[in-house]
Order: structure tokens, then sequence, then C-alpha cells
């Protein structure tokens, strides 16, 4: 293989001297796939946007080599860098819906490129369109070239802003958290088109990501970046088998499954220092619980351990094998949550077919022409002290179901009925109360920490005098594990995952025995998510408090929840306990959205390719809604919607046509 | 008492002013994160150099705002009794402006009228000829020594104006370390001082139709331009506030009908509607003569009708802006929380919702500033702005533009406002911009990150 991308110590500055990129040297080899990992804030995107030289405004000049081929990059003039990006060199970003310009159809921005970077032009250029549009597996890509990126969806989205990279036929593409946007079925879409057009065009690729599953699925070597450092750089195998660097090792130990459900994950403690703020020694040893004086005076060396494999950590300059470390760790983890809920499990919360449809309002009298139905007849039950987990893609009515459970959207029919009785407007506020997805967006800037926590009880007129208050408020933080000062303090001054505390002190202030928590670490770091599951864990244990947990991440559910429902397009498809659900799933759309979560120990499922996209909840299909993805789509799929039935284990039900109701 | 002090109903409306920034700077400072944005708008050079200019603005202003009327000499059966003309305290400082008027028209500088005259001459004959000014370089024995004296006054004024903007800047240099501002400042005092220097001897910017002095014109017009400034504000600040964040929170009709109002109200021609509001007003005035005691206080109440009708014409633009910002924020997670918790709407609006959209209610009042300086000159020039008693920028611009095609033309009226004016607006769009720029989330985000 021959060399195609060589960095050597780059380095990006902030204009006050800090550095976000502090010497990163990898190289990247035609046909190969070099991923970055790495939390939030640690510098990938920016490694990335150096090697584009399309740095931010505020960002001093860089220093270090960086060669494509032979072309040094670093002292390429802008003019002939023109000619670079978009054609030796393409990028994709994060975000598809960003990326494309909402005024022009797709053909003519793919077009666009192809008259830079290839000379064609008219007719020449829109069946090349057609043939890249083909290329990345859109379906009738004739008419699609003409549309504009407002018609499609998420994924198809993505699949022409890779069409539109592949355009200048590139020799390096660096993809920019490809599928962070995306839903599990459409990730793994993404994945295997990338791995697919890696193959046929035998291009290199830095895929920079933040998802363990993805690194697994995808990469052939991998760089962990840890504050604008490479810490530590392995193959695949290398790094899956014996993670070296005890960042990297935590990082692993983070990731909730099924096999830790019964014991506190791993969790970092802190989080990523601010740029620029540690100058000397290693900038992990605040966080590492193997650091020794050492770590804080000198900054650790980067190490050749063996051929092509190295670390930046003092451990394995001084020669300690890695391994036996890494058990000692493991072993630390002793102290095991509860694995069974409470025996004496009454039913808390009983849904009993819910109903929630928007109108859709048409023409001048504003006439209703017909519903959205984002929830259509749901009825779900949630026993005390157990953990609910709803499941399914985005756009499939589980945070609907969850906001029209505390009264933020209308519900049109059904029967709420909570501690037996039906659930009144008047009660709704104390009895349940909702953990939101984004931390940032879910507190008032403007409001200090004890006014925020204090808004529930004045709300609902609980709580005592303001002495009495002011006491609730002080064991509330010390309950979510945060200082006491930090009550006057605004939510600007938190990190994420403290902001998600404070979050759950809120919700927790008037005393709730439900917490319906929406996808309530979706917007946190590996590390950080681990922190707040094993806080939604211990509060669990010591409130008996019931959860329904709204997520999309099958990995959480494994690790947290005792039942688990699957739903899609306003429909609960499967329900059961969550080791058989996710064991032995038997609704042909739990099994795709299984098979298509990417697992760091390659035993997924074999993957189940879903075609087309989740339907529209204004229009759904007859029949069975799943049926026209369906793999195992029969003719009676398309007729009727499927009644629930049992399905093996014990309170395993599902809506499928496959397992008939058996007469007995 | 020598005097009676006046409180005339605009004066009252600036004090309430005054009173709300002097409580919302006090909030502010105890606030780290609303101290933020200030901090940064400290940085900026371009803002610190306009605050200066805008403070001697305002400065004139205020002291222009405290009024009195001066008791007479004579009693009438034991009890005092007060000159019907109103003064101000910025008039008692610049008495000889006030009080030296000229015949008619005179350039800057001059020592001459700008018409001719019948004089008897020390013959006794009678000649027309350009008389010497009675106030106006009265000093001279000799005419040719005009220009000379012209550049001593400058020198002396600018020499102490400058040591005293040195020692001012020397005393300010250890809170303020920017160049600039100091530059700035030692410059705008030399100006003032030489200005004053000159102004005590001639008529620097010229005298107008009736004589008086056009320096006094412009400086006592700053009032007017920044009370029209800022009290339409006053006017506008609720009505867009209240309406703008109803109409976007509730949504449904709420909306519909403040939407109506003001689709309509903004779509009729907005000098057509203050012409119409401020004829109906001037009769409503001029029919009861006994509302008032002073001529000044019936200018004034004109005054600040001018503005209440400003305001009401004028708030929709900003209510529009909230809308949609209220929109946004009514999906924000925060909101929802609160009302999961089943906190009252009106709380919502002023706890939630209120706070989040006071940088663009302040970008926006900034920015409108200028705007009605500029807008008071336009109304007063069509003949529906300020009372004609009442000295604005607009009357100026008014009575100077008949001068223009006078042979040789009159131009200095027109000049000196004009130049006044562009120096206000110039200072506070500066400013607005800065403003905006330190207080803009989507400018600072870096900032906020690191």
């Amino acid at each position: 293989m021959t060399r195609l991308l060589k960095v050597e110590g780059l380095v990006t500055r902030l204009r006050d001297g800090a550095a976000i990129v502090d010497g990163v040297s990898f190289d990247i080899a035609a046909g190969e796939t070099f991923a970055l990992l790495g939390e939030s804030g640690c510098g990938k995107s920016m490694t990335a946007l150096s090697l584009m030289r399309l740095l931010p405004d505020g960002i001093e000049d860089h220093s270090g080599s960086m060669y494509l081929a032979d072309t040094p990059l670093h002292s390429l003039p802008e003019r002939e860098m023109r000619d670079v990006r978009g054609g030796r060199m393409a990028m994709i970003f994060q975000e598809p819906g960003l990326s494309l310009n909402p005024v022009m159809t797709v053909g003519e921005q793919i077009a666009e490129v192809l008259a830079l970077h290839t000379g064609l032009y008219g007719d020449a250029a829109l069946v090349r369109c057609i043939e890249l549009l083909t290329q990345v597996g859109i379906p009738d890509a004739a008419r699609r070239v003409t549309e504009y990126p407002f018609q499609m969806s998420g994924g198809m989205k993505q699949r022409v802003m890779i069409a539109m990279a592949l355009a200048g036929t590139p020799k390096l593409l660096i993809a920019d958290e490809p599928t962070t946007a995306l839903d599990v079925t459409m990730q793994a879409q993404v994945l295997q088109l990338l791995r697919e057009t890696q193959q046929q065009s035998g291009m290199g690729m830095l895929l920079i990501t933040h998802d363990l599953g993805v690194v697994a699925e995808n990469a052939h070597r991998v760089g962990v970046m840890y504050a604008g450092q490479i810490v530590e750089q392995a193959t695949r195998g290398q790094l899956f088998e014996t993670p070296l660097h005890p960042y990297t090792q935590k990082l692993f130990a983070a990731l909730p499954d099924a096999r830790r459900s019964g014991q506190p994950l791993a969790a970092i403690p802190g989080s990523v220092p601010p740029l620029g703020s540690v100058v000397q020694g290693c900038r992990f040893a605040s966080r590492c619980d193997r650091a020794w004086g050492l770590c804080s005076e000198q900054t650790p060396a980067w190490s050749e351990v063996a051929d092509g494999r190295g670390v930046r950590c003092h451990l394995y300059v001084h020669g300690i094998e890695g391994g036996e470390r890494r058990k000692k760790v493991r072993d630390k983890r002793q102290r095991l949550f509860e694995v069974h809920p409470p025996a004496h499990s009454e039913n808390l919360l009983r849904i009993d077919a819910l109903q929630v449809h928007f109108p859709i309002r048409k023409g001048l009298l504003q006439r209703t022409a017909g519903y959205v139905k984002a929830v259509d007849g749901v009825s779900l039950v949630i026993p005390r002290g157990h953990t609910v987990a709803l499941v399914g893609e985005s756009g499939c009515g589980k945070t609907t179901l969850g906001k029209a459970l505390l009264g933020l959207n209308p519900i049109t029919a059904g029967m709420v009925s909570f501690d037996g009785e039906p659930l009144s407007e008047v009660r709704r506020g104390a009895e349940m109360q909702m953990v939101f997805q984004d931390p940032y967006a879910s507190l008032n800037p403007k409001m200090r920490v004890a006014e925020i926590l204090e808004e529930g009880l004045t709300a609902l007129g609980i709580g005592g005098d303001s002495q009495e208050r002011q006491t609730h408020i002080d064991s509330l933080l010390d309950q979510v594990g945060l200082a006491k000062d930090s009550k006057w303090r605004y939510p600007h001054e938190f990190s994420g995952g403290q902001r998600q505390r404070i979050a759950i002190a809120r919700a927790l202030a008037v005393s709730p025995q439900l917490l319906i928590c929406d996808e309530p670490t979706s917007a946190l770091d590996v590390s950080v998510q681990a922190q707040i599951l094993n806080l939604l864990k211990s509060l669990q244990e010591g409130l008996g408090l019931s959860y329904l947990f709204i997520t999309h991440n099958l990995a959480v559910v494994e690790y947290l929840a005792h039942e688990v429902c699957v739903m899609y397009l306003g429909r609960i498809v499967e329900r059961g306990p969550t080791e058989a659900v996710m064991r032995n799933p038997r609704h042909p759309y739990t099994q795709a959205l299984l098979s298509a979560v990417p697992r760091i120990d390659g035993t997924g499922l074999e993957y189940v390719r879903l075609e087309g996209e989740l339907p529209s909840p204004a229009n759904p299909p007859l029949g069975c809604h799943f049926a026209p993805r369906c793999p195992q789509a029969m003719p009676v799929c398309a007729n009727k919607f499927p009644d629930m039935t049992p399905a093996g284990s014990a309170n395993h039900s599902v809506c499928c046509h496959l397992y008939p109701l058996q007469p007995n | 008492m020598i005097f009676m002090p006046v409180i005339l109903w605009s004066d009252a409306l600036v004090f309430l002013l005054i009173g709300a920034v002097i409580s919302a700077v006090l909030h502010v400072r105890k606030r780290e994160h609303l101290m933020l944005p200030w901090r940064r708008l400290a940085h900026s050079s371009v803002a610190m150099v306009s605050t200066l200019v805008l403070s001697l603005f305002l400065v004139i202003g205020l002291l222009d705002t405290l009024h009195y009327r001066v008791a007479l000499s004579q009693n009438s059966s034991g009890e005092t009794v007060y000159s019907s003309e109103v003064l101000s305290v910025f008039d008692k400082l610049v008495t000889p402006l006030r009080t030296r008027t000229e015949k008619t028209y005179s350039a800057p500088f001059a020592l001459h009228l700008y018409a001719k005259e019948s004089m008897t001459d020390a013959q006794g004959n009678v000649v027309r000829d350009y008389p010497r000014l009675q106030y106006g370089g009265a000093h001279l024995a000799d005419e040719s020594q005009s220009s000379l004296d012209v550049m001593k006054r400058i020198a002396n004024g600018g020499v102490v104006g400058f040591l005293l903007g040195c020692l001012l800047a020397w005393l300010l240099s250890r809170r303020v370390t920017r160049a600039p501002v100091l530059v700035s400042l030692v410059m705008l005092v030399t100006l003032v001082g030489a200005s004053v220097e000159l102004a005590t001897a001639y008529h620097v910017l010229g005298t107008d139709k009736v004589g008086q002095d056009v320096l006094y014109l412009s400086l006592k017009s700053i009032r007017t331009g920044l009370i029209i400034g800022t009290l339409t504000t006053l006017v506008t600040l609720p009505l867009a506030l209240f309406l703008g964040v109803a109409a976007g929170y509730f949504r449904g009709w709420v909306d519909d009908v403040i939407q109506y109002v003001y689709t309509v109200l903004s779509s009729i021609p907005s000098v057509l509607l203050i012409a119409a509001a401020v004829l109906m007003m001037q009769v409503t005035i001029d029919t009861h003569p006994d509302w008032f005691e002073t001529s000044a206080a019936r200018a004034d109440l004109r005054l600040v009708a001018l503005c209440l009708i400003l305001g009401l014409t004028s708030w929709t633009g900003l209510c529009r802006l909230l809308r949609g910002e209220t929109l946004k924020l009514r999906e924000m997670e925060y909101i929802q929380a609160a009302q999961a918790f089943g906190v009252s709407s009106m709380r919502i609006l002023s706890r939630h919702i209120m706070p989040n959209v006071m940088h663009i209610i302040l970008i926006a009042l900034v920015m409108d500033f200028s705007a009605l300086v500029l807008a008071e000159a336009v109304l007063s020039y069509v003949g529906v702005g300020v009372d004609p008693s009442m000295i604005s920028f607009g009357t100026m611009i008014n009575g100077a533009r008949l001068e223009m095609g006078r042979e040789p033309m009159v131009w200095w009226s027109l000049a000196a406002a004009f130049v006044f004016m562009l120096v206000l607006v110039l200072a506070a769009n500066l400013f607005a911009d800065a403003v905006r720029d330190a207080f803009d989330p989507r400018l600072n985000r870096t900032e906020s990150k690191a």
C-alpha cells in the first residue's frame, strides 16, 4: 500500500495561544480508513479543517507539515489549494441538512463540483450526476437529480453529500461524523455505502467519530484523540483487544451494554480540560486513576510500543504491561446495583389506546384536511420501580407520547391512569416529570440554579416556606452529585454533564414517582453519559422511581431498561422484557433495528437492510405500517394491521402477521 | 426664592428614564453573565469613542433639562412673581450666547451684518453699508486684526483645552487603557476649549434671521433630538414587548389579532398618520390655552405628544422581531419544562421569555434612536413636527431652507444643523453597531465556548 497522506506535528492555535490541535501526526495509506476517535472538544474536527486549510476565524496560523501524496499541503498557495479541495481531497460534514444549499437542486450542486474539477458541462455533467447518485444508492436518480434538498430525508441528503464528494474523484475523503445526525438504520446504510465506495475507488479515508461502534465497523486503523493530542494509535484489532492508554480503556469501560446491566458503569470523573489549560504534564492526569507524580510534572512523549502502534503515556515508557493493569481496573468495580426490580411491583402508570393526532389545516378557512397521527393507539404499563424503554427511529412518535403524558401535547383519545386513578391535571406535575434531551436548551440561561430548582415548587405550591425550600434544594443538589455552592451560579458555568444533573434535580424537586427521560444522554459524550446513567440507576434504587426511557440508543436500553417497547410510526410493534427483545427479536423491524447497531465486539446480527424511509404519519400505509419496508412482507400485511400476539417467553408480545395467534 | 424649579412633562419623563437606567445598571452590575456583553463593549475602541461623543451630547441635553423660572424684581402684593420665561441650567451657563442677539443674519466669525442698512456716519451722511455687529467681534478696534485675533483665541483655548484634556486623560488612564479613547478625549476637550474661547467674542456659526446665535440654537437642538430619540422608546417598548411576546407565545387568535393590528398600522404611510395625529393635537392645544402657564410648557407638551405619536406608529418593527424570537423560544425545552410544572403563562412570559429577548430589545432601541432623531428633522421640516417656538434641528433646517436661494447664500444654519446631527447620529450608529456585535450570541459563540 502506498502512503497517501502524511501529517506530522500539526499544531493549530487559537489567537490567545491555546493549542486546539497540538502536535498531531499520522498517515493514511490508499484504500485505508483511519479513524480519529475522541470526545467533543478534543480537536478532531479542527484536525480535519486544518488539513483542508478551512479554519474558521479566530484561529491563528498553524505549523507542522502535511503531505498529500507528494504535495505539501501546508505550503501550497491558496490558488492551488482550491484545486485540491473537492478534487483530490473531499470532505463530508456532520449535518447533511446544513451542508446542502436549499435553493439549488441536487443536480446543480453536484454539477458545480464536476465543472470545477472534471470540466464536465451540460448533458455530460447531467449524465455523470445521475451516475453518481445511482452509485450512492439513490433510487430513481434521474428524477432525484432535479429535486431540492428539502424534498429528501436526512439519509438521502447525506448520500447526496457523498456523491458530491465523490464527484471530484478524490484520493482522500474526510468524513466528519458522517452518521451522527442520522438514525441507526440510516447510519448502517451510510456506513456500508462508505465501505463499498472505498473498495471500488481505493481512496483513503479519514473518519472522524466519537462512536466506538462506527470505528469497529469501518476503520482499519484508529487514532484516539484527547485534548488536542493523539494519545494512542493502533490498528482496529489491536485497539479493541488491548487498549493501552488509560483513557481508551476507560472509554471502553464506559460503554453501556447488557453484560454490565447489574453494575455501575466505569464513568470517567470530570470532563475534558479546557483548551490551553494544561501546559505541563499529561492532559488526562486529572481524570486518570492511575496517575502518579510524574504525570503532572512531565508531559508524556510519544512512544512506539510495537510496529505502527504507539501511545502517549508514562506507563509504557516505564515498562508496565498494559493487560495486567487493565484487569485491575476491571476488578475495581465491585459494588453492584440490585439487578432485579422490587418484586411487589404494582402498576404505576397505565396508558390505554392513547392517541395524539395533530390536525393538518388547509385552505382559506383553515379547515381540517387530515391528521398527523403521531401517536396512534399506544397502550403501555409502567410498574413501580421499573424502567420501560421506548425505542424507535426519529419521527416514530416516542417524544410526542412522552410530552402528551405531561400535558405538553393534547391527547386526542385514550385513557391515562396513574396509580390506579385517572390522571388529573392537578396531580400531573407532581407525579411525573421530564428530563429533556439537550441540557443546553433545557435550562433557562438567565436563571440561577436555585431559581430553576425552586420554580416547580412555587408553581405547584409545595415545599413549605422559603427556608424549607432552600434546604430541600441543597439536598437535591447533593443527590445529583453537585456542590452546594452551585446554587447561586448560572447554567452557562456548568459543563454538559453537570447541566443534565441540574435538569434531573429540577425534575426531582417536586418528588415525582415517574421520570420521563427523553434521550437524556444523546447530547453527551460517552464518558459523561456513563456518569448520568449511573446517577439515574442509583436514584431509581434509592427513591424507587419509575422511568419511561425514550431513546434510540439500544446499548443504553440493554443496560438500563427492564422492559422494552419498540415503536414504529405511532404504534408499538413489539414489547417484552429487555433480555427477550434484545436477544430474540421477533418483529422484522426490531430485527432490522438491532442489526443496524454497530457493535464493538463484532457480534452483531446479520445486517438487515431496510429499504426506503419512514412513511409520513399523516398518511400511514394501509395494513401493517411496516409492510412497505419489510423484507418478509406477505399479502395479508398490506391489508390488515396485525394484532398484538404473545411471542415466545412470558410478557413478550409482537404485532406481526408472522406470528399468528395460536388457538388453544 | 429667586427662582422656581419647573418640571415640564418631558423633564419628568427624562427623570423617569434616568431612574430606569440607573436601576438597570444596578441590576446588571450584580450579575456576572449580564455584565459580560458590556465588558465586551468596553473592549471595543469604536464603542468607547462614540460613547464619549454621545456623553458630551447627553451632558448638554441633561443640563438643558433642568428648568427653572427666575423671580422678577417687582413684587405684586407681597407675592413673588416669576418670569414667564422658562430657562434651563444650560441657558444660564451659556447666557452670553443666548442674550447676544444681532439684528439679523451674520456669517460665522463676521464683524458685519449680512444685510446693508442705512447709517449715519461721523460726518452725518447717510450711507448704505454693512453695519458692525453689536456683539460679534465688538471688542476689536481694528477690523483688520480679526483673523489674527481668531487665531490667537483658537491657540489660547486650544492650549488650555489640550492641557485640561491631558489632565483628564491622565486621571482616567488607570481605568481606560485604550489609546484611541484617550486621544479622542484630548481632542474633544481641545475642541471644546477652543470653541468656548471663540464663542465668547464671535458668533462662531453665525446668526440666524432674527439674530440668534446659531451655535446656541444647535446646542439647544440636542435636547430635542435626544428627547425624541429616547422618550419615544418609552412608548414603543411596553407596546412592542408585551404584544410581540404575547403574540408569539399564545399563538392562536391572540396572535391573529395582534398581527392584524400591526400589519394594518404598518401599511398606513407613517408620515400621513403622524401628520393627521399632530394636526389633531395642535387643534386641541390651541383650543385650550388655559392649560398652559407658559409658552414653554405648551411647546413641551407638543414635544411629548409627538413622542407619543411617533411611538404609537413605530412599535410594529420591534413587535414583529420579538414575536419571531418568542416563536423560537417557546419551543425551547426549558419553556416546556416550566409548562410541565404547571407554571402560569404570565410567569413564563416574565421569567423565561422576557429575559431572553432583552438583548434584541437593547439592540433595536439603540438602532432606532438615530432613526428617530432623523425622523424629527424630517417631520419638523414638513411642518408637523415640534412647536415652531421649540428649537430643534428640524426647525433650524426649515428656517434655513428659504434662505438657500438667497444670493449670496445663507448656508450656516443648515450646515450647523447638518454637522451636529451627523455627529450625533454617527456616534449613535457606531455605538449601536458595537452593541449589536457585543450582544449578538451568534457573533460571540467562540468566546462563550472557550
